[in-house]
């Protein structure tokens, strides 16, 4: 298992070598120097390159052992697999302590490339170093603006930690993260994991105060055992969302091409994630749903829920998801009952979900929101009906009456307002310590309308549905009751 | 470890019984009868109506090869029906006797047990049991060991949770019970790494209680 020294020197590295930088932009050699760059890296940069040519304005050398000693802690290694070892042992002899190797050519590719992997990290292990990949996609660190990637994107900043065993759902993960807002610490492609595992990298996440989730997707474990019993060790203090490949047979099939893995019976590594705490997820949007919530919401201290909504129809399809959950839509108490009539017409619902019925006026919104979420019979909230205001704003505004007839005034009221949900939502949720959920469709429908892009300046998730919503919390919830039931 | 690369054996019906109720799981009394007479003694002390089985190392599918009486209600019935099963007994089967317990009553069923899978090692399984249980596939695994919190859990993951509460007139089933097998079947596999597998088919609902009137243990040789 690698050391924390050397997942600093992968994960925040004083200066990165890329080494075989390439003057052609469809190489790997200089996509992942271009994005190294344009990501804003804070450190130095080098690059090598056989015939010493300048690279989008680095002029790189054609060695290693011309870069000065200790500048450097992470090489980005873009080369053949046979000038690796050399490679290795030149960076080795400038102060560099991890490597992220792109390079094809091993465990995946026969049995002269398994030999080959085997020769490399026994060289990494006589060099002091970390060795990830090889084969794998790149590295990625937000705190220092780290986009070491032969591929996009480069995620915004954020507490998500991700590692995969495929590279691509890296970018996946991301992409999400791009649409949503929600944003990445750190994020790895294990590649071949020949020496350090998606195990590895969720237990260093689980150290590392700039996480805190962990994200993975796994296909194939050696040891499955092993596995649980590691992240049994960060579900402790930290949550960590999987998402596994090969569930069924048919996807068993696949994994064992593709990772050459043992197959074992789902319910198995169900129950076993259910023992170690672990957030199994079914689906990729699933997953990134869950750990966006852990990285940006309070953990809720019970499974009792309010719906709120500003019209009906929303209000029964998600109490009909959360039946389907752990989670508990509540009777609402007498006192809060009356408390809410205090602030809207008769005709309000006087059930959960609470429906606003449209007799909302212009504070009403956050006020039975604080007062839901202050009760002390309420863990948490899901927050229906925000951006409704503006989407109509949107259709004056671009219609052909704009700005006259009073539009422009209404249309900036409404956006006001949408916007002023928003931050009540996060502000509220900060000060109870309850987590409060946010769902429009308008997310991904609209997502410059005031109500989601709101929800995104407050840090948070705008979730596109309902069920998103519930799914997400019924997660947090399962987390937090295992912590509870696993403190001491 | 995967079971299929060692070779294993498969422990009598009477001894698996003895080794899983050593760890607390909870089986119907039975007893073992070299003859018609003496079942039918023993048939008697443990109070009709009863069960006769053929018990023997080797023998593993009783059911399939016709070797259990059912719902005997008098000493003469079990007195043929233990000279049938003994004319049943082959070579193969070794050493044979007939096994004697009350017939346990119950309309649902479970199945519990232990199997070994090749990431995870020993596993401790609940799940729906009856002859629709195959095809309803509600089953619920954790590895070894678990511990009470593991328990709780698994009985709460059955998807048939309807099945666990009162029914046709019978008292929800006695969730402490049910838990001690799944405690049990883990401390015998921790206390015994020869298991390989276990299996407590069927493991009736009784008055809420869950009884296990079957149960075959396979361990490495």
């Amino acid at each position: 298992m690698p050391t924390l020294d050397q997942f600093r020197a992968l994960f925040e590295p004083r200066g990165v070598v890329v080494a075989g930088a390439s003057t052609h932009p469809g190489k790997f050699g200089f996509v992942s120097l271009h994005n190294l760059l344009s990501a804003g890296y804070q450190g130095k940069v080098f690059a090598t390159n056989l015939a010493g040519e300048e690279v989008l304005g680095i002029q790189t050398v054609p060695s290693v052992l011309d870069i000065p000693e200790g500048e450097a802690d992470l090489v980005f290694v873009c080369t053949p697999s046979a000038a690796n070892p050399q490679l290795l042992r030149d960076c080795a002899s400038r102060g560099i302590t991890a490597a992220f190797i792109t390079s094809a050519g091993y465990g995946e590719a026969g049995d002269e490339g398994r030999a080959a992997e085997e020769e490399l990290v026994a060289l990494a292990e006589e060099l002091g170093m970390l060795i990830a990949g090889p084969n794998g996609q790149g590295v990625v660190s937000t705190p220092v603006g780290l986009c070491a990637q032969i591929v996009a994107p480069n995620p915004p900043a954020g507490r998500i930690g991700v590692a995969s065993q495929s590279g691509n759902f890296v970018s996946s993960f991301m992409n999400f993260g791009v649409a949503s807002g929600i944003g990445f610490s750190r994020g790895i492609s294990a590649g071949n994991a020949a020496m350090t595992t998606v195990a590895d990298y969720l237990e260093y996440y689980g150290q590392d105060p700039a996480t805190a989730v962990g994200l993975a997707y796994v296909e194939g474990l050696t040891d499955g055992r092993g596995f649980l019993e590691r992240l049994r060790g960060v579900t402790a203090h930290k949550p960590v969302v999987v998402v596994k490949g090969g569930a069924t047979s048919g996807g068993q099939r696949a994994a064992a091409s593709h990772t050459g893995s043992l197959a074992t019976d789902d319910r198995v590594f169900d129950g076993a994630c259910r023992q170690a705490g672990i957030t199994r997820a079914k689906t990729i949007d699933e997953a990134f749903d869950a750990a966006a919530s852990f990285a940006t919401q309070p953990l809720p201290r019970g499974n009792r829920v309010v719906v709120l909504t500003t019209a009906g129809g929303w209000g029964v399809v998600t109490a009909d998801a959360i039946a389907q959950t752990s989670l508990e839509l509540i009777t609402l108490p007498e006192d809060l009952l009356a408390q809410i009539d205090t602030k809207l017409p008769p005709r309000w619902s006087r059930n959960n979900p609470v429906d606003l019925a449209g007799g909302e006026t212009r504070d009403t919104i956050p006020e039975v929101m604080a007062m839901v979420a202050e009760h002390p019979d309420v863990d948490a909230i899901i927050y229906l009906g925000l951006g409704i205001q503006s989407n109509q704003a949107k259709l004056m505004r671009t219609g052909s009456f704009y700005p006259d007839h009073g539009l422009e005034r209404i249309v900036d009221y409404h956006e006001r307002q949408d916007a002023r949900f928003a931050q009540a939502a996060a502000e509220i949720s900060e000060r109870t310590g309850k987590p409060i959920l946010t769902a429009t469709e308008l997310a991904v429908a609209d997502p410059e309308n005031a109500g989601p892009a709101t929800v995104r300046a407050t840090g948070r998730m705008c979730y596109p549905t309902s069920h998103r919503a519930v799914t997400a919390l019924d997660h947090m919830w399962r987390y937090a009751r295992f912590r509870s039931r696993r403190a001491g | 470890m995967p079971a299929d690369t060692d070779s294993t054996t498969t422990l009598s019906e009477s001894e698996s019984k003895r080794l899983l109720a050593s760890f607390g799981v909870p089986i119907a009394e039975e007893r073992l009868a070299p003859d018609p007479d003496a079942a039918a003694e023993a048939a008697e002390a443990i109070g009709f109506p009863v069960v006769v089985k053929l018990n023997g190392d080797n023998i593993a599918h009783k059911t399939e090869r016709g070797l259990v009486r059912l719902d005997l209600g008098d000493a003469d019935a079990v007195r043929r029906a233990g000279a049938d099963l003994l004319g049943l007994a082959t070579a193969e089967d070794g050493e044979v006797a007939l096994l004697v317990a009350p017939l346990v009553r119950g309309s649902r069923e479970l199945i519990a047990g232990l199997a070994t899978d090749p990431q995870f090692g020993i596993t401790v399984m609940l799940g729906v049991g009856g002859i629709l249980a195959e095809a309803i596939g509600d089953v619920v695994l954790r590895m070894v060991p678990i511990d009470r919190i593991d328990a709780d859990d698994m009985i709460d993951d059955l998807a048939t949770q309807a099945l666990l509460a009162e029914f046709r007139g019978e008292p929800p089933v006695d969730r402490d019970a049910l838990a001690a097998v799944l405690l049990g079947l883990s401390a015998a596999a921790e206390a015994d790494p020869r298991i390989v597998s276990a299996d407590l088919n069927p493991l009736i609902v009784s008055d809420g209680r869950p009884i296990a009137v079957d149960a075959l243990v396979e361990v490495r040789d």
